[in-house]
């Protein structure tokens, strides 16, 4: 690892000029090595009984059939495979899949695109335009779940501003957003863009500052227009800052309980389901405790190679 | 285009997207004012019906003492891991960096079952001790790097007048890392401050231990289109976290945006 490696440097570094220095460095009597462990422990064990160990037991019961208060039968690894035979479980992660377009991939995209058209010349209350465009994030979603039923709602502001259009002679496109089975999905997700534009810009926007003029000066004297420039020189430089935010708002998109639970329930129907709201909706509405924690399994996976993946993409390309 | 045109031309859709990001929030505020008449009544019958003076009391004690703890502890490994070598060290800080991409999801359907088991949901203790866990993730995280930052004689220089590792720790390195100290609180006390499905499922009968984003959450279910009074709800939920927030963007958005890169 590169923790051990950089110290072993560092060190090795220090004690080959002067041998003086180098027992400076060492480590001085009676401090013995393992007194580190006294400073993790209770980190550790906090850390190890409530996190550690219910992601081992939630392991454990994804393989049995249990109703959470019966006894629990054997059920192997077929609550795995229940994820896609089961309809509604396989729609779920369907769900999950659009709604990553609308939270991640949309707003990356939209943001990039934006800040890579922005000029590099000076941004004048940079600092104001960042508090207000990371807001949304810092606000509790149950929060952002009830300001958005009214943004959606029947007498509300889209439905006000569509009004308007109707009246200009085109089609009467008002509905209640949140209850309708083609809509609600997409409603939902624009959410999920709304919140993560933000972030996106917001660190883009700190990426791009960093990039020295002389880069575009340079390119500009090749001869490369607006396109090869942005390929060239923007998309390279930002790629870092891509990969956090796509990171940051694909885990938003895969930890999605709070919103659905608070704004459809899941509805209308089986629409707005996804596998974050059917962990607690089979654990604790259909008695299907086993499914819920193969689930929950699946989605910590699911956010441990999200995280993996985009790093490693973003580190491999480095080399 | 001309440096003017292009500055106009930036600042415009900065100020489109702006406006977008805090469009809902202006609307949550003139719904619960009733704008332009200025009416401070929603907030009082949401107050009262809502019974968010009880969710407010719990929400901070649970918050309050999370935030303590994780942060002592956070601060106790992170400096072992960042400054100490120990047999295991790598294996530990490991541990804890997968800790960060846990979703709540994942444990709490286990962490319900066995707490009910020893007779702890529906607690206090129910509710801070999983927090806890899962901000001692990222606080070990955030503080062994800030550890690992620290110049060696400050170290060298703290043992020289006699310190031990423990006075070095909290006399000197504490002392020196309060930004980043600052920037773990902050966003540990938003995490838990704004947490609802761990309360959602450990408070599941005893109505008197709702944090506030659980009570705002059940009070939509009785309110279900009356607004105003549902906006003035979700203001004063959310008022705590944005409140320090405005004041201290800066360590929110740098701690918020580094959790993600492995440094």
């Amino acid at each position: 690892m590169t923790t051990v490696a950089r110290h072993k440097t560092r060190k090795s570094g220090g004690e080959a000029p002067a041998p003086r220095q180098a027992r400076v460095e060492s480590r001085p009597p009676g401090e013995p090595r393992r007194i580190g462990w006294l400073y993790v422990l209770p980190a550790l064990l906090v850390y190890g009984a409530f996190l550690l160990w219910p992601l081992v037991r939630g392991a454990q019961f994804s393989l049995y059939d249990w109703d959470g208060l019966g006894t629990a039968t054997w059920a192997g690894a077929s609550n795995y495979t229940a994820i896609w035979s089961d309809p509604v479980l396989r729609g779920a992660f369907g769900h999950l899949l659009v709604l990553i377009v609308f939270y991640a991939v949309l707003p990356c995209c939209i943001a990039f695109l934006l800040v890579a058209v922005m000029s590099r010349s000076k941004i004048h209350g940079l600092a104001f335009f960042r508090t207000v465009l990371f807001l949304p994030q810092v606000v509790a979603m149950v929060a952002v779940a009830v300001a958005w039923r009214w943004v959606y709602s029947a007498d509300g502001p889209v439905n006000t501003v569509l009004g308007w259009v109707h009246a200009l002679g085109l089609p009467d496109w008002r509905r209640g957003w949140l209850g309708d089975f083609t809509f609600a999905l997409p409603a939902v997700g624009i959410v999920g863009t709304w919140v993560g534009i933000g972030l996106a810009m917001v660190l883009f926007l700190a990426g791009v500052q960093r990039i020295p003029r002389e880069l575009y000066e340079a390119a500009r004297i090749d001869g490369a227009g607006a396109v090869r420039e942005f390929f060239a020189v923007t998309l390279p430089a930002l790629r870092r800052e891509l990969a956090v935010a796509l990171t940051l708002t694909t885990i938003m998109a895969i930890r999605n309980f709070d919103l659905i639970y608070n704004a459809t329930e899941g509805g209308p129907g089986d629409a707005t389901k996804v596998p974050a709201y059917e962990v607690y909706n089979r654990t604790f509405n259909t008695g299907e405790v086993g499914l819920g924690c193969a689930v929950g399994v699946t989605l910590a996976v699911l956010a441990f190679v999200v995280t993996a993946g985009i790093r490693r993409l973003v580190e491999g390309k480095d080399a | 285009m001309n440096g003017r045109t292009e500055r106009f031309f930036n600042h415009a859709i900065l100020v489109v997207f702006a406006v977008i990001a805090v469009f809902p929030m202006i609307g949550v505020l003139t719904q619960a004012l009733q704008f332009p008449d200025l009416n401070f009544s929603n907030f009082a019958d949401a107050w009262r019906e809502g019974h968010f003076g009880t969710y407010m009391r719990n929400s901070i004690i649970v918050t309050l003492i999370t935030v303590v703890v994780a942060a002592v502890l956070s601060i106790m490994a992170g400096y072992a891991l960042g400054t100490m070598r120990f047999r295991g060290a790598g294996i530990v800080f490991l541990l804890f960096l997968a800790g960060l991409t846990i979703p709540t999801e994942a444990i709490v359907v286990p962490l319900y079952f066995d707490l009910r088991s020893v007779g702890l949901d529906n607690s206090y203790a129910g509710l801070i001790l999983p927090q806890v866990a899962m901000s001692v993730a990222f606080g070990t995280f955030w503080m062994r790097a800030y550890f690992r930052s620290v110049p060696r004689s400050l170290l060298e220089a703290a043992r020289i007048d006699g310190a031990n590792g423990w006075t070095t720790l909290w006399r000197v390195l504490v002392p020196v890392g309060r930004p980043a100290i600052l920037t773990m609180l902050l966003l540990t006390t938003m995490w838990t401050w704004n947490e609802f499905l761990l309360p959602l499922v450990i408070i599941n009968s005893d109505e008197g231990l709702r944090t506030a984003p659980l009570g705002l959450s059940f009070f939509q279910g009785t309110h279900k289109t009356d607004y105003s009074l549902l906006m003035a709800g979700a203001l004063i939920i959310a008022a705590p976290v944005v409140t320090a927030y405005v004041f201290l963007q800066r360590q929110f958005i740098a701690g918020m945006l580094s959790g993600a890169i492995k440094e």
